[in-house]
């Protein structure tokens, strides 16, 4: 949750900076962001690949708890498909590829954003957080009426770090395990599938 | 994107190995947080200084809104059949079922 604002906060005062006009040209001309995107891309898969929960995560896998983080990305796109077609103004691609940030607010906006453009990269970022902050505050409400998995499906890649402790405490202990399993598995897909979404699809 | 995904995987790789330094990996997780501040705060810019968006705020919250509900929706209730017919019997809350 601090870590959101403190995002939001750079977003927020980057966004000012530009609407006053308060920068160099240099920085709005020149767009360093690609440089970037390469190196927090290769610090990403260093934390990942550092994390021992990562690789724990084969030892346990087997068929019922891989139906976990499948069903997750089975749900999402199902249901931001037909956010899509409901929506006049948004294509299905679109829709899917906001959606297959899972709560991967940071990663999923930059990756959205390079590919196809601020706008979809903005509300990519604002649904995510939302997809976070909306898990945090409605976890124990969704266990009680759609089980246990609930605040798993809910929290999609933030069910392994931000929304664990509320998926733990409400779901029960036992569910720590495959939250942290459908986290990791939903985390390391984010870039494959927005980008195969957005380019291939 | 493909430099990237590549980028990403080799890291993973790495990553295996440089695990064994604890010291080294706070540093990494400090560097993920300054290129994700600094990504963000370019993507802001570049946001304040397009008028279309500026203009469309409205809008964009509204759609961000929309595919929020779209994708939780849809993911619990796929885990809630899930659930139902595959966890549930594992634990006390079975009874429901049978």
């Amino acid at each position: 949750m601090k870590n959101s604002l403190i995002i939001l906060a750079f977003f927020s005062i980057g966004v000012l900076a530009g609407v006053f006009n308060f920068l160099p040209g240099f920085i709005v001309q020149n767009d360093y962001s690609m440089y970037a995107l390469y190196a927090l891309m290769f610090l990403v898969g260093i934390s990942i690949g550092a994390d021992k929960n990562s690789w724990k995560v084969i030892k346990q896998m087997n068929v019922k708890i891989l139906l976990v983080p499948v069903g997750v990305v089975v749900g999402t796109l199902g249901g931001t498909a037909l956010t899509g077609l409901i929506l006049s103004d948004l294509s299905i691609k679109e829709s899917m590829a906001v959606g297959a940030g899972f709560g991967y607010y940071s990663l999923s906006s930059i990756f959205i954003t390079q590919i196809h453009g601020e706008t979809l990269g903005v509300i990519a970022l604002l649904s995510n957080i939302l997809r976070e902050i909306f898990t945090l505050l409605a976890t124990p409400l969704l266990v009680v009426y759609f089980g246990k998995l609930a605040g798993i499906a809910s929290g999609g890649a933030t069910s392994m770090d931000t929304t664990m402790p509320v998926i733990v405490k409400y779901s029960g202990k036992e569910w720590g395990v495959i939250a942290i399993f459908s986290g990791v598995v939903l985390t390391i897909i984010v870039p494959f599938l927005v980008s195969f979404i957005l380019e291939i699809l | 994107m493909v430099t990237v995904l590549v980028l990403m995987t080799i890291g993973i790789f790495l990553g295996r190995f440089l695990g064994r330094i604890p010291d080294l990996l706070k540093v990494v997780e400090k560097l993920i947080s300054y290129a994700i501040f600094l990504l963000l705060f370019l993507l802001g810019i570049s946001v304040g200084v397009n008028k279309t968006i500026i203009d469309n705020l409205d809008k964009i919250g509204m759609k961000a809104v929309s595919i929020t509900f779209g994708a939780v929706a849809g993911s619990v209730l796929v885990l809630w059949v899930l659930y139902k017919t595959l966890f549930s019997t594992d634990t006390k809350e079975g009874q429901d079922e049978k």
